[in-house]
């Protein structure tokens, strides 16, 4: 070492001149709840069961989904569409019931790809913390969306994303 | 005597006060440092922080290992805070305050052995943290204490060689004789009124002091008396609640106390530049005594900053490479500045 190194201080000096200088940055923390990061089109959250331009829900209970997915996180009862209930479900079948555990769920978006009705997709919400962990298990409930509240995925519908090059 | 009283009571609550808000004033130069916000939910910059760590500290679980000296146990967080406390007394924290028709100069007890006194005094604060080691009858503790008391000890040593130096240059022991020595000329030159200030005569002594401030403060980078990697917590492994509470108290008031000497000993106090030149103009007593009080002040805040600013910079440093500096180069060091400075001494 060379006598400017072993006297220490000329590097502690300039160790305190970096400490100093972020001292003065603007710090990058996003404070969460009154701002709210923004997320990359292609973040992968929360998911929806999409509904249809008339409002009727799209899923027909194919099973590819629960198929598709590695965490087996999609469990769903088929049955079949009343008379009557042409303006709730747009085939013959639809799920009675759709649930997908969150605690399972590795959010890697099989279930998107593999669904032919275009039903499922990924969104940016974020899957809120729960104390118990059977509140992880979403029915429909949670995840079809609602007619005054639509959820935008349509930057999950441009080609570049879903399709591999 | 009421003065004396009522000084100690203010300087009772500016200590704990002050020790609170180092507390949150820490934790926001930290973040600062490292690009974060720091304390910010509790009040208005977070400034109620303190309060909530305190109810906090009070309201967690008090225990006493099965197998501890419960007594010594129970006492060592205590006597750690009022040993540092009680060095509190001798430093002048003003000039003087004109009140009734009596002049009172803002200090506990102006005695004339004042640095002897506050050296006495910080040598026997090892007796907490070892006490607290040993009694908690647990490895880690113990091999923390003694770490941390070897540590205190060594850099003891070498602190006060470094005062020596400043002793001998104002042949006093009086903490504001001292002061007011150094509310002279900075090297006869009028323009620098009242800036005499030892850390322009004494820099080497300067620098070993506050270094061995940090070594006994048990501060980064010489917090070798806490390590959660090597010991599990250090000294006070044993302890919780508000106990544990007191012993980091004591600390942030050791800070405190100590931002408070090094700024005596080598900032000029409580003096500020132009002070005597305010008085020789006929500003009143009491302006002077307020003025002074907060000159000093922001001295010992901008020192505390100084900790914590190192703090921040620096990592830990291994114990060997601690114990090498303190002895093998800290001390020879403040011996030669001892000398050089005798010789200066002599022959001027
Ligand atoms: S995102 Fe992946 S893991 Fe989650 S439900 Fe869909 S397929 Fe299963
Ligand atoms: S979400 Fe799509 S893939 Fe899954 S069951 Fe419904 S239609 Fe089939």
């Amino acid at each position: 070492m060379s006598l400017k190194e072993k006297a220490y201080l000329p590097a502690i000096l300039g160790g305190m001149k970096i400490t100093l200088k972020h001292f003065f940055k603007k710090p990058v923390t996003i404070a969460y709840p009154e701002k709210k990061r923004e997320f990359s089109p292609v973040y992968r959250g929360q998911h929806v069961l999409k509904r249809d331009d008339q409002g009727r829900e799209r899923c027909t209970a194919c099973g590819l989904c629960a198929v598709a997915c590695p965490a087996e996180a999609i469990t769903m009862i088929a049955a079949e569409r009343k008379r009557g209930e042409e303006n709730l479900y747009r085939e013959e079948k639809y799920a009675e019931k759709y649930e997908i555990n969150m605690l399972r769920c590795i959010f890697c978006g099989l279930c998107e790809d593999a669904c032919p009705k275009e039903a499922i997709f990924l969104t940016d919400r974020i899957v809120m913390p729960e104390p118990k962990r059977n509140n992880f298990v979403y029915g429909k409930d949670l995840l079809v969306e609602t007619l005054e509240n639509r959820i935008d995925v349509s930057q999950r519908q441009i080609k570049s994303y879903t399709v591999e090059k | 005597m009421w003065f004396t009283v009522s000084l100690v009571v203010i300087l009772f609550i500016i200590c704990l006060g002050g020790a609170a808000y180092e507390t949150w004033m820490e934790r926001k130069v930290a973040a600062l440092m490292q690009d974060r916000f720091g304390p910010s939910r509790a009040g208005k910059f977070g400034l109620l922080q303190p309060l909530c760590d305190g109810g906090k500290l009070f309201f967690k679980e008090d225990f006493v290992p099965r197998n501890a000296e419960k007594w010594l146990f129970i006492i060592s967080p205590g006597i750690l805070m009022l040993i540092a406390l009680s060095t509190g007394a001798v430093i002048p924290w003003g000039k003087s305050l004109f009140i009734a028709g009596v002049s009172y100069p803002v200090q506990v007890a102006s005695i004339d052995v004042g640095v002897l006194y506050i050296m006495g005094i910080v040598s026997i604060g090892v007796y907490g943290i070892m006490l607290g080691g040993w009694s908690s009858n647990n490895k880690y503790s113990l091999l923390g204490a003694i770490r941390a008391s070897s540590q205190m000890i060594s850099y003891e040593l070498a602190m006060g060689l470094s005062l020596l130096s400043i002793i001998m240059m104002s042949g006093t022991l009086d903490l504001r004789v001292m002061v007011e020595e150094q509310a002279t000329n900075l090297y006869g030159i009028s323009f620098l009124n009242g800036m005499a200030w030892n850390v322009f005569y004494q820099p080497l002594a300067f620098i070993l002091f506050v270094t061995c401030s940090f070594a006994e403060l048990n501060r980064a980078p010489f917090d070798l008396a806490e390590c959660e990697s090597e010991l599990v917590g250090g000294y006070h492994t044993e302890y919780s609640s508000m106990k544990f509470g007191t012993f980091l108290f004591a600390e942030y008031i050791n800070m405190f106390i100590n931002s408070a000497l090094i700024s005596t000993l080598f900032f000029g106090g409580y003096s500020f530049p132009y002070m005597n030149k305010l008085v020789e103009n006929g500003l009143g007593e009491n302006w002077i005594g307020i003025i002074s009080i907060l000159a000093f002040l922001l001295k010992i805040v901008f020192c505390v900053f100084c900790f914590m600013w190192v703090r921040w910079t620096l990592p830990r440093f291994r114990y060997d490479q601690l114990m090498r500096l303190g002895w093998r180069i800290m001390i020879p060091l403040a011996i030669l500045n001892l000398l050089i400075t005798a010789t200066v001494v002599v022959f001027t």
